[in-house]
């Protein structure tokens, strides 16, 4: 028993710098375009120090002089020791992000937030369910399962991407479903001719998934609209709606419960979350501009 | 106002000046009302000469005026176009520095060459000692804290005063915040100018404000002086401007988010964030980036920032809260529900400002009035049904 605690065990997440409004120092070792609009960062820490997070967890990370932003960690929880983030180029300080040539340096905050939990969900089924630049936050938690494989009973992925050419990390998806007993169902919302795999959302996978709804945990990582779709049909199958959990997104400037805008209701969604449970939650979705 | 084994004294106007004196030799900045712009603000002070006296102030939505006073009253206002707010907590703060010239990047943290100077507030309102505190809650009692907020708030020295003619916004009674001081203050004092000579009733909170008391001349407080303290107390406490209904007050906005008041209040609301800047409690901020023109110096600051803006929800794709009726219904549920949660009390103080300084004479006690009455003659058909 001790062994399997020892063997589940996330390492614990480093507390954030002394003061968590200064940023330590991380190099670009290596950075990938991984789609036509995101790509992943490897950065070293400049103290040496490496950076320890629990899947789910997010740093805020600044280009100098330009801005900071909020970012999951995309990387293996008991990787290298170097710190991964994947990034979308949406907006001015992503842009600055993505184009930071290796050896450049970047300001890392955190790690902050809470984690997906994948380590209680090990005993039963698990369901991912992600949408688009969704997988880099789950990334590190379906890394842990595919470590600790033996310890989940079936364990599922039901990824959902805008077009072909947006499908995220598709040699990691490859290696899952054929290494490593993970069953990886990919869908897009729009394909050209020569695509053969499916088109529609990606709730539309759920009913063919084949989980026991009452031994599973989902985690659940996308847009807000197709986590919340997602989360009530996993719900009308009976998935516990504690056991269905979504990785929330707004805008954050502090990443520690003090500048306000990550309010969902009573929720710091910095602190709170940005990983909670659909029981916690649904109230707060359901309504429009909360 | 007066706590067994507290042992309040009498204090003349040149008592006050021995007061300034005293924290201005401990070297103290010394905050304290006066006139300026046109308004009774918190402003450094050196001399009882610069306090308002014989000023009064009359306030109502959207409007402040300045009344001249017919005593020589100093603190009989009500409440200045800002409370503490900005000493302790800045607009502007800046967070670190980073010089990016060398081959690895260095940087200087703010606190770490600027150490924060004492600050003392005399004749801090009721209304605004109370925000202090929740200050106190939201930026220094949690996991992580406002270290800057921390630094000056541990070496701020308050003595407060009893609000004496609360203007026609206030509503602190409402919220349990005044207008008399309860506690959070070093000394308290309760300003007597209706009848016989120009005196205060000065009560030490602390043992700091004890041993301030003693270097200031002044004669135990007599029965008549306490019973006076008391009595301005408790008519200020009569003479609320407002009333703010705090019955079921976090139910009502949950459950209440649809409702057609948001639509009104927005269909008036500029969005200017007037609101936000002189409550005293609000403590929304944003982080701004800067580098000099080489680039080679970057800057972060932590500025204040409004829940009414646009920018404030926005991620990429566009604002969570685009409608002012959401921006609204966030500042209000916000300030009198959710922060019950979070904080374990109300956001709001029943200082007036909102009410004061809206170009839009919005009401935040008349739109929970309203919210409350439509919630109300909802709910009565359902009832009246078998």
């Amino acid at each position: 028993m001790t062994e399997l605690l020892e063997a589940t065990a996330q390492p614990t997440p480093d507390p954030p710098t002394p003061d968590p409004m200064v940023p330590r120092v991380f190099r670009v070792e290596r950075t990938r375009q991984d789609t036509r609009d995101t790509y992943t960062l490897e950065l070293s820490p400049l103290d040496g120090e490496p950076l320890r997070f629990a899947p789910g967890q997010f740093t805020m990370l600044q280009a100098w002089g330009i801005g900071e932003v909020p970012i999951s960690i995309s990387g293996d929880p008991h990787g290298s020791g170097l710190l991964e983030h994947t990034i979308r180029n949406v907006g001015n300080v992503t842009r600055a992000l993505v184009h930071t040539s290796r050896g450049a340096t970047v300001g890392v905050r955190g790690p902050f937030g809470t984690g997906w939990e994948v380590e209680r969900g090990a005993g039963g089924d698990v369901v991912f369910i992600v949408g688009g630049i969704g997988l880099a936050p789950l990334r590190p938690a379906i890394l842990h399962v595919v470590r600790h494989r033996d310890q989940y009973g079936r364990v599922v992925l039901l990824y959902g991407a805008r077009t072909p050419d947006d499908i995220l990390f598709a040699p990691d998806l490859e290696h899952w479903q054929d290494d490593c007993g993970i069953d990886v169902a990919v869908t897009v919302d729009n394909a050209p001719h020569s695509w053969r795999g499916r088109v529609g959302f990606v709730t539309s996978l759920i009913p063919r998934a084949g989980f026991d709804p009452l031994r599973t945990t989902a985690y659940v990582c996308g847009p807000e609209v197709m986590m919340r779709s997602s989360a009530l049909a996993l719900r009308d199958r009976g998935v516990a709606a504690d056991r269905i959990r979504l990785s929330m997104e707004r805008s954050m400037k502090c990443g520690i419960g003090l500048c306000g805008h990550c309010q969902l209701r009573e929720l710091f969604l910095c602190v709170d979350g940005p990983v909670l449970g659909f029981d916690r939650l649904e109230p707060l979705m359901s309504r429009w501009e909360l | 106002m007066t706590k067994p084994g507290n042992v309040a004294r009498t204090v003349m106007l040149d008592g006050l000046q021995e007061l300034i004196d005293a924290l201005l030799g401990r070297g103290y900045t010394v905050f304290g009302p006066t006139v300026v712009d046109g308004v009774i603000d918190y402003r450094p002070i050196t001399s009882v000469t610069q306090l308002p006296q014989g000023w009064g102030d009359v306030q109502d939505n959207a409007s402040y005026r300045l009344r001249r006073r017919d005593d020589d009253a100093v603190f009989a206002f009500a409440c200045g176009a800002q409370s503490a707010k900005p000493v302790l907590f800045p607009a502007d703060e800046l967070l670190w520095r980073a010089r990016l010239g060398g081959a690895e990047p260095e940087i200087e943290r703010a606190v770490d060459d600027k150490p924060a100077p004492p600050y003392a507030f005399l004749g801090l309102r009721s209304c605004d000692l109370a925000a202090i505190g929740i200050h106190d809650r939201v930026l220094s009692s949690r996991q992580f804290g406002d270290t800057h907020y921390a630094l000056r708030r541990e070496d701020t020295l308050i003595v407060a005063v009893t609000c004496t003619d609360p203007a026609g916004t206030c509503f602190c009674v409402s919220m349990d915040t005044g207008p008399v001081p309860r506690s959070g203050f070093d000394l308290a004092v309760t300003e007597l100018y209706a009848d016989g000579p120009h005196r205060f009733v000065v009560e030490a909170g602390t043992p700091r404000g004890e041993e301030l008391l003693d270097q200031v001349a002044s004669t135990a407080a007599s029965d008549e002086d306490l019973v006076a303290a008391e009595r301005v107390g408790a008519e200020a406490a009569a003479r609320m401007g407002r009333v703010l209904d705090g019955t079921n007050l976090k139910d009502l906005l949950y459950d209440n988010t649809e409702s057609p008041v948001w639509d009104d209040v927005a269909s008036r609301c500029l969005r200017c964030t007037n609101c936000t800047l002189v409550c005293p409690t609000c403590f929304c901020t944003s982080i701004t980036d800067a580098s000099d023109l080489t680039g080679t110096t970057a800057e972060r600051h932590r500025v204040w920032d409004s829940c009414f803006s646009e920018e404030y929800s926005y991620i990429h794709g566009g604002a969570v809260r685009e409608s002012g009726r959401s921006r609204y219904r966030q500042w209000m549920t916000h300030k009198l529900a959710a922060w019950h949660d979070q904080f374990g009390s109300s956001g709001c103080v029943g200082c007036g400002r909102c009410i004061t300084w809206c170009p839009a004479a919005i009401d935040i006690t008349a739109e929970v009035a309203e919210l409350r009455r439509l919630a109300e003659q909802r709910q009565r058909p359902q009832e009246a049904r078998p």
